[in-house]
């Protein structure tokens, strides 16, 4: 491929609608991949993530915008065209032919025959550690291995990019761990550029360079992974990516990005603003569990609350607290070790300011908000 | 020991399945089993002569020669004659002898009658003088071919085959040979009508496979409706369709395509016309359960590859369908073998297949062993091929 300077996929204004004045599942989409780059769409099921990856496949056309390549528009480019190895989320291996010969189809497809074509499949099947069972059937392999045999088949022809749909879904929490590993392991060793798609927000923290998150058709925040989960854009964001606490307010005052507002139980805490938002408004304020201190871990200048222990889980290396906040409302707290405190104690709580992150109210619906009323 | 404890309550464990399909089992097997062993088993026996005239049967598997008999086996064929002719049961024994050399009836007659008005008949020659056909070896050969138990002549003659007086395998008489001619016919028209349905059925089967469900089914109740149909209300259809004035040549007459009527009815054409259209569901069904279950992701694969939609189709997509195809060609090669309305009723004289001499040689001659030896030569070959088949779609697997 020529390697201009510019990004290696460009989405410049994409719209995707399934029927003429439908809603759109993909509505003014900008997205740009750069090389080398493992970018990974997030988002719930229903967001536009899927559509926009099998847009840049080719097995869905854009209703508006455009999408390039190297510079070039893809649109008019049918997918055998594009150059692009997929993962799909169920492996699609073909189940008539032997691993080697599913390896080997984009080879013959490109004219590589006989004792080169066998050199790279034995290399293909080396990368992904299954050597010495090329000649298995797709149905006499494990989950795990079907889908290092559909990633290694994504990879034997070179191509410019790797797309992956949720390549991991269906597989157990333990095997989904170690792939994870080893796709990173060879997108490292190739220098490949892959956009991925997965609703896990785990995985798409652990994998990526950058994370997309994609909520009803567009993008809510695009940057890296600590930059979605510590500075979140918006209250989708901090709900949808690592847990949260999510407390309904009106905001009373700001100053610059500081502010204070009143949660629906009348208790008054002060807050980083974001957005456009201004006094009288209503807001959400986001707090992270790990972030709320409690008892004498209460940092000194913070919202210091009052609570009361309603829920207490022992995880080991870690321990989960809910409380009851005075006045309404509850939060979830995660306490580094097992608390000195029981079930419908007393427990003075608090946070500071700049971990606190107060969000407009409109936009994007939460699928779960504890309002706190 | 909980081990002898197991050991104890297995066979009932094991016989418990046996006893739920045992009904069914039983019926199958008084219904259908049975009497089709008992059926095919008279292509080979053969009970007449053993029957009616057991001394001579009996002399006449111990002669076991060629040429004319001794005395006594002649005198024994006389004397049973005689009784036979007496009790009303020579019909059966002159029958059977026709099968192997025609005239042996007016023969058997002749004799019988001619002996019971007083001629003597204790010798081959004294039975010669009553007709000179006892002085030949032809009439004893065709004794002897039916003395039982066991007979080669009905399997035999469904190959145009048949033992002469020295007991070699020699073909029928030209005129009599007909069999092998319907055979091979009745193999090329299955295998023809199997072709056509493979044709005409896959295109359809993969629109109704790639459809929405909503739009699919209206198609799926197009196919099965001609299956619900009785296979004579439809070939009487095509009958009426295929006419010389019928429906279709009137029609393309009046467009201007023709500027007179096509045979199209009565001859090899029709035959295939209406049998093709009335096995086509049988082809489609199967093949569409089959396509159902190709996942649509491996075309897509396929194509993100780099494979063009025509090459996907070939490489991806035609491999997986062909257990279906095979599926689907087998049994409508397998219905066609038995069919016998539709050409009967579509087809002219040349047409006609080996079921239909098999209801001939059932309800018409009664003569069952042969309706049985041509059933047996129908159902063999076909039993073989479909071995051949599951031996190969074990080593291809699917």
């Amino acid at each position: 491929m020529t390697s201009s300077g510019g990004p290696l996929v460009a989405f410049r204004g994409v719209e995707k609608r399934y029927s003429v004045g439908g809603r759109a599942a993909v509505a003014g989409l900008d997205l740009e991949v750069a090389r080398g780059e493992f970018l990974t769409l997030l988002g719930p099921s229903g967001s536009g993530k899927t559509t926009t990856l099998m847009m840049l496949a080719g097995f869905e056309t854009p209703s508006a915008g455009d999408i390039l390549l190297d510079g070039r528009s893809l649109v008019d480019r049918p997918p055998y065209k594009r150059n692009m190895g997929v993962v799909f989320q169920n492996y699609a291996l073909f189940p008539h032919m032997s691993v080697a010969g599913n390896l080997a189809f984009p080879l013959g497809v490109r004219g590589i025959k006989g004792a080169a074509a066998k050199a790279r499949v034995d290399a293909a099947l080396a990368l992904v550690k299954l050597d010495g069972l090329g000649g298995r059937r797709p149905d006499a392999l494990s989950g795990g291995q079907r889908q290092r045999v559909a990633l290694a088949r994504a990879l034997i022809f070179e191509p410019d990019l790797v797309l992956m749909d949720e390549p991991l879904g269906a597989l157990d929490r333990q095997l989904r761990e170690h792939l994870q590993s080893e796709i990173k392991r060879i997108q490292r060793v190739l220098g490949l550029t892959i956009l991925y798609v997965t609703h896990d927000q785990d995985e798409a923290l652990t994998l990526s360079d950058r994370v997309a998150v994609f909520a009803e058709g567009s993008i809510q925040q695009i940057g890296s992974p600590a930059q979605i989960y510590d500075r979140p854009a918006n209250a989708f964001v901090a709900g949808f990516v690592g847990e949260n606490n999510l407390l309904a307010g009106t905001l009373v005052t700001r100053q610059g990005d500081e502010c204070s507002l009143r949660l629906r139980g009348g208790q008054m805490v002060t807050a980083t603003a974001t957005g456009t938002i201004a006094p009288g408004d209503d807001v959400i304020a986001a707090v992270r569990p790990e972030h709320v201190g409690t008892g004498a871990d209460r940092p000194a200048l913070c919202n210091a609350l009052d609570a009361r222990v309603d829920e207490l889980v022992y995880r080991g290396d870690h321990s989960r607290i809910r409380v009851g906040l005075e006045g309404g409302g509850s939060l979830l707290i995660r306490a580094p070790s097992a608390p000195s405190v029981a079930v419908a104690e007393r427990l003075p709580v608090g946070w500071c300011r700049d971990r606190c992150f107060a969000f407009p109210a409109t936009g994007v619906a939460l699928a779960s908000t504890d309002t706190g009323a | 020991m909980p081990g002898s404890r197991a050991k104890s309550a297995d066979p009932r464990r094991r016989w418990w399945p046996f006893a739920l399909v045992a009904p069914l089992l039983i019926f199958l097997l008084a219904s259908f089993i049975l009497p089709v062993v008992l059926m095919l088993s008279r292509a080979l026996t053969d009970r007449e002569l053993q029957t009616v005239w057991p001394d001579s049967a009996a002399a006449l598997r111990h002669w076991h020669g060629n040429g004319l008999p001794p005395d006594v086996l002649a005198q024994r064929v006389a004397r049973e004659m005689v009784a036979a002719r007496r009790n009303g049961t020579l019909n059966r024994v002159a029958n059977r002898l026709n099968y192997d050399m025609v005239g042996s009836r007016t023969l058997l007659y002749g004799t019988a009658d001619k002996l019971l008005a007083g001629a003597p008949g204790n010798s081959v020659a004294a039975l010669a003088r009553i007709d000179p056909r006892w002085g030949r070896p032809a009439i004893w050969a065709a004794m002897r071919h039916a003395d039982g138990p066991l007979t080669s002549h009905y399997l035999l003659a469904a190959l145009d085959r048949r033992l002469d007086k020295d007991d070699r395998i020699v073909g029928v008489a030209p005129e009599q040979a007909v069999f092998t001619a319907i055979y091979l016919r009745t193999f090329k028209i299955s295998a023809l009508v199997a072709l056509f349905c493979i044709i005409l059925g896959y295109p359809v089967a993969y629109l109704l496979a790639s459809l929405p469900e909503r739009r699919a089914n209206p198609l799926l109740i197009l196919v099965l409706l001609p299956f619900w149909t009785s296979a004579l209300v439809r070939t009487a259809a095509w009958a009426v369709l295929l006419q010389t004035d019928g429906v279709i040549n009137s029609l393309l007459q009046a467009i201007g395509l023709l500027d007179a009527p096509v045979q199209l009815i009565y001859n090899r054409l029709g035959v295939y016309i209406a049998m093709t259209h009335v096995l086509l569901p049988f082809f489609i069904l199967p093949l569409y359960g089959v396509m159902k279950g190709i996942s649509p992701v491996a075309m897509r694969a396929a194509s993100s590859l780099g494979a063009s939609p025509l090459r996907a189709f070939l490489r991806i997509y035609l491999p997986q369908t062909l257990p279906g195809v095979a599926a689907g060609a087998i049994i409508v090669f397998t219905l066609a073998l038995g069919y016998y309305v539709t050409p009967a009723l579509v087809g002219g004289g040349a047409d006609q297949m080996i079921s239909a001499s098999i209801a001939f040689y059932t309800n018409q001659s009664l003569n069952w062993g042969m309706a049985a030896a041509l059933s047996l030569l129908l159902l063999a070959p076909l039993l073989l091929m479909l071995l051949a088949g599951r031996t190969l779609a074990r080593a291809v697997p699917a």
